[in-house]
C-alpha cells in the first residue's frame, strides 16, 4: 500500500534524575500519499519526537512506521526534512546545496545543474545559484532548503516549524510556496507549527496533540489548504467557518497550555 | 620613569593635535559618523589612523633620542664628554695646607680610541697637580695623594675639593662630575652620564640597522641570517605540520566516538595545560639538542591545541545539519567529506592560527636553551658577546616573523573559509 503509516507508537525514556518520560503514547496515523497534514500542540507534546521517529533518528519503544509498505529504520533519502534554520551548508553556495542530495547519489552533473535550475526557478529563486548561502534574507535560505529537500524527490517531505524564524509578511508568502509545491509535486507533507493559523491554513488534515503522555487529541478535515492552491491566502481566511475553527482550536491550546503551567505550579 | 611621562605628554599632546585637525576637515557622511552613541559600540569604534603613525613615530622618536642616534635632530643630554679639572685641598702631617689641580679628560667610550691622560706639571708645594682619563658612562679612581709630598706620614689628608669640604665615605658635586671619597681616602670620580642610554644597554636604530645589514651579507656563527630565521621557521612548520597531522584526525574521532574520547580525553585534558616549555628538558633529554627533539618539541606543542580545535570542530555542528545530510541520502562518509569536515574547518583555522603562534615562541625559547642555529640561538648568542643591537634585531625580527605567520593564516582564512562568522 502506498502511503504512511504509523502503528501504535509509544515512546519514554529515562532521564539522568531518575525519572522517566513518556513522550508518545499509542500514536497511531494513516497517512495516504499526497495529503498535507498540519501537527499543532503546546510545547512539549511530542510533535517533534513525532517527527524525528518518521524521520527515522529516533527509535520508537514501540510500534513502527511504515512508508509504502516498508519499516523504517533510520534516516533515508525518501523522507526528505526541512528544518527551521540552520540547516544549510554555508560553506556551498545555493547550487551545490539544492544539488546536494542528487550529487550524493552520483547524479550526473549536466542533470544536477538543470534539475538545480528547474528547483531553484519553482521556489523563485531563479538566477541565485552562485550566491553564498550566507548572504541570504531568511525566507530565501528557506526557499533554498525546500528546493534541497524536493531536488531529491522524496516521498514524503517532512517539515519542521520551516516557516518559525521568518516575520510575518514572508512567511505568509511562504506558506503560499508550501500550498503551490504540495499541490504540483503532489508530495505527502507533514508540518510541524506552533501557529495555528498556519495549521488551519497548511493542514488537509490538523492534528492536535496532547501532553504527557504525548497522544493525539483531536483531529480536522479542513478545505482552507485545498482553498489555498488557487486563492489568496488572505481570502481564504475570510471564509465562512475559518474564525470559528482558530478559535476552536486556540482555546483548545490554552487550556491545555493553561493545565500544564498549573501543574507546574502545584509541584 | 621620566620616558613614560614623556610618552603619555606625546600620547596626550598628539591627541589634541590631530583632534584640533581633524576639526578642519570636511566631515565624512558614512553611516558609523552618523552614530551619536559611540562610548560602549563597539563597532563605532574606528582604529585611528593618525594615531597608529604617530604610535610607531613616537616609539623611534624616544628611542632616537635617549640614544643620541643621528637620526634624530632632538636629543636628551648626553653623557658629558671634554676636560675638566678641580682643585684639591690637602694637610699634612706638620698642620699646613696646600692646593693642587686635577684634569680629568673625559672621553667617548663609543669610539675605541684610548685617551691618554693629559700632561701636567707637577707644581709648587707638597700637593702635587694630577690628571686621570676616564671613559664617559664610566667612573675611575684618581689617587691624588700618590705624588703628593708627605703621602703616608700620619695627619697627612684631603679635606676638601673646590673649597667643598670632604671625608672619606661622602660625595660631593663639581660641574659635570660626581666625586665620592672611598673609605681609604682615594677619590672617585663619575662624569655626569646625562640621560641617554648607553649602547651596551640600548643601542640607537641606525646600529640596528648596520648590524642588520652586516649580519644579512656576512651572516653570523657559520650561517646567514636568512639560514638563522629559515631553520626557525622551518621547525616551525615541520613541528606545526606533524601536530596538525596527527592531531585532526585524533580531534575528528574524539567528537565522533565515544570510545575515542574516553581513552584521549585524560591524557589531552593533562597534557593540555602543560607549557610547552616545561617539556623543553625531558625533551633535550630523550631525543637531544638537534632537529628532531625541535621537532618533537613542536609537534606536542601544536599536537592538543590541533585535537582541541578538531574536537570542537565536529561538536560544533548543529545537528539539524546532520539531520539533513541524511534525509538527502548522504552516507557516513559522504557527511564526513561534505558537512563534518568543511564545517569544522573555521575552528581548526582558529586553532592553527593559536599552534602556530605557540610554535613560534616555543622555537624560539628552545634554541635559547640549545641550538647551532637559529632566531633564538642567535639573540642568545649575541647577548653573551653584549652585541646589544643584534639581540634588538634578532628581537624584531622574530616579531616581524611571527606577526606575518599571523596575517598569513588570516588571509588563508579570508579565502579558504570565507562563512566563518557568518
Amino acid at each position: 500500500m502506498k502511503g504512511l503509516t504509523i502503528e501504535n507508537i509509544s515512546m519514554r525514556f529515562d532521564l539522568a534524575n531518575g525519572e522517566s518520560i513518556q513522550a508518545l503514547k499509542d500514536v497511531s496515523l494513516d497517512i495516504k500519499e499526497g495529503q498535507i497534514i498540519s501537527v499543532l500542540g503546546p510545547s512539549g507534546c511530542g510533535k517533534t519526537t513525532l517527527l524525528n521517529i518518521i524521520a527515522g533518528f529516533l527509535a520508537p519503544t514501540a510500534g513502527r512506521v511504515n512508508l509504502n509498505d516498508r519499516t523504517v529504520t533510520g534516516p533515508d533519502a525518501e523522507r526528505g526534512m526541512v528544518f527551521q534554520q540552520g540547516a544549510l551548508f554555508e560553506w556551498m553556495n545555493v547550487r551545490s546545496n539544492v544539488a546536494f542530495g542528487p550529487r550524493m547519489k552520483g547524479m550526473p552533473k549536466s542533470e544536477q545543474d538543470k534539475k538545480v535550475q528547474h528547483l531553484l526557478e519553482v521556489v523563485g529563486l531563479g538566477g541565485f545559484e552562485d550566491k553564498a548561502v550566507y548572504e541570504l534574507s531568511g525566507g530565501m535560505q528557506q526557499r533554498v532548503a525546500l528546493a534541497r529537500c524536493l531536488a531529491n524527490d522524496p516521498d514524503v517531505i517532512l517539515m519542521d516549524e520551516p516557516l518559525g524564524a521568518l516575520d510575518a509578511l514572508t512567511r505568509e508568502k511562504m506558506q503560499g510556496l508550501v500550498l503551490k509545491l504540495w499541490k504540483e509535486t503532489g508530495k505527502t507533507i507533514i508540518l510541524i507549527t506552533h501557529s495555528v493559523e498556519e495549521a488551519i491554513l497548511l493542514g488537509e488534515r490538523l492534528l492536535v496533540l496532547a501532553p504527557r503522555p504525548g497522544r493525539i487529541h483531536k483531529e480536522y478535515q479542513l478545505p482552507y489548504a485545498e482553498m489555498g492552491v488557487t486563492m489568496d491566502l488572505r481570502e481564504v481566511k475570510k471564509t465562512q467557518g475559518y474564525t470559528e475553527t482558530r478559535e476552536e482550536i486556540l482555546a483548545m491550546i490554552w487550556d491545555m497550555e493553561e493545565e500544564i503551567m498549573g501543574g507546574v505550579g502545584e509541584g | 620613569m621620566t620616558i613614560l611621562l614623556i610618552y603619555i605628554a606625546i600620547f596626550v599632546g598628539a591627541f589634541f593635535v590631530i583632534k584640533s585637525i581633524e576639526k578642519f576637515k570636511t566631515k565624512e557622511t558614512d553611516f558609523t559618523s552618523l552614530k551619536t552613541v559611540t562610548f560602549g559600540d563597539e563597532s563605532a569604534v574606528i582604529s585611528n589612523r593618525a594615531a597608529s603613525f604617530i604610535s610607531v613615530l613616537a616609539i623611534f622618536m624616544i628611542w632616537g633620542a635617549f640614544t643620541g642616534s643621528k637620526l634624530m635632530p632632538l636629543h636628551v643630554p648626553g653623557p658629558f664628554i671634554g676636560d675638566l679639572s678641580f682643585t684639591y685641598t690637602a694637610t699634612n702631617a706638620a698642620g699646613e695646607t696646600d692646593d693642587a689641580l686635577v684634569k680629568v679628560v673625559v672621553y667617548d667610550s663609543k669610539s675605541d680610541k684610548v685617551l691618554p691622560k693629559p700632561d701636567i706639571e707637577p707644581g709648587p708645594g707638597f700637593a702635587k697637580n694630577d690628571s686621570a682619563s676616564i671613559a664617559a658612562w664610566r667612573s675611575g679612581l684618581i689617587k691624588v695623594r700618590r705624588n703628593d709630598v708627605g703621602y703616608g706620614e700620619n695627619g697627612y689628608k684631603v679635606v676638601s675639593i673646590d673649597g667643598q669640604s670632604i671625608s672619606p665615605s661622602s660625595e660631593i658635586f663639581i660641574d659635570n662630575a660626581r666625586i665620592y671619597m672611598t673609605a681609604k681616602g682615594t677619590l672617585s670620580l663619575t662624569p655626569d652620564k646625562g640621560w641617554q642610554m648607553e649602547s651596551l644597554y640600548l643601542p640607537p636604530p641606525e646600529d640596528v640597522w648596520s648590524r642588520l645589514i652586516k649580519v644579512a651579507s656576512e651572516g653570523y656563527k657559520n650561517f646567514s641570517l636568512f639560514e638563522h630565521l629559515g631553520w626557525s621557521l622551518l621547525r616551525v612548520v615541520g613541528g606545526f605540520l606533524a601536530g596538525a597531522l596527527v592531531g585532526i584526525p585524533l580531534g575528528y574521532s574524539m567528537g565522533l566516538s565515544g570510545w575515542f574520547r574516553g581513552w584521549f580525553d585524560p591524557i589531552v585534558e593533562f597534557m593540555r595545560p602543560v607549557p610547552p616549555l616545561a617539556l623543553i628538558p625531558l625533551v633535550i633529554i630523550w631525543f637531544g639538542i638537534d632537529e628532531e627533539g625541535k621537532i618533537i618539541l613542536l609537534f606536542l606543542a601544536s599536537l592538543w591545541i590541533m585535537t582541541i580545535s578538531a574536537r570542537a570542530g565536529v561538536s560544533g555542528v548543529t545537528i539539524s545539519k546532520i539531520h539533513a545530510a541524511y534525509s538527502l541520502g548522504a552516507s557516513k562518509w559522504q557527511i564526513m567529506r561534505h558537512v563534518i569536515i568543511p564545517n569544522s574547518l573555521p575552528e581548526i583555522f582558529t586553532g592553527a592560527r593559536v599552534a602556530m603562534g605557540v610554535c613560534w615562541g616555543t622555537v624560539v625559547a628552545a634554541e635559547l636553551v640549545a641550538a647551532q642555529k637559529g632566531a633564538g640561538m642567535m639573540i642568545i648568542n649575541a647577548s653573551k658577546f653584549q652585541m646589544t643591537d643584534l639581540v634588538i634585531l634578532g628581537i624584531v625580527l622574530i616579531g616581524v616573523i611571527g606577526y606575518s605567520i599571523d596575517i598569513l593564516m588570516r588571509i588563508s582564512e579570508k579565502y579558504l573559509v570565507p562563512w566563518k562568522g557568518k
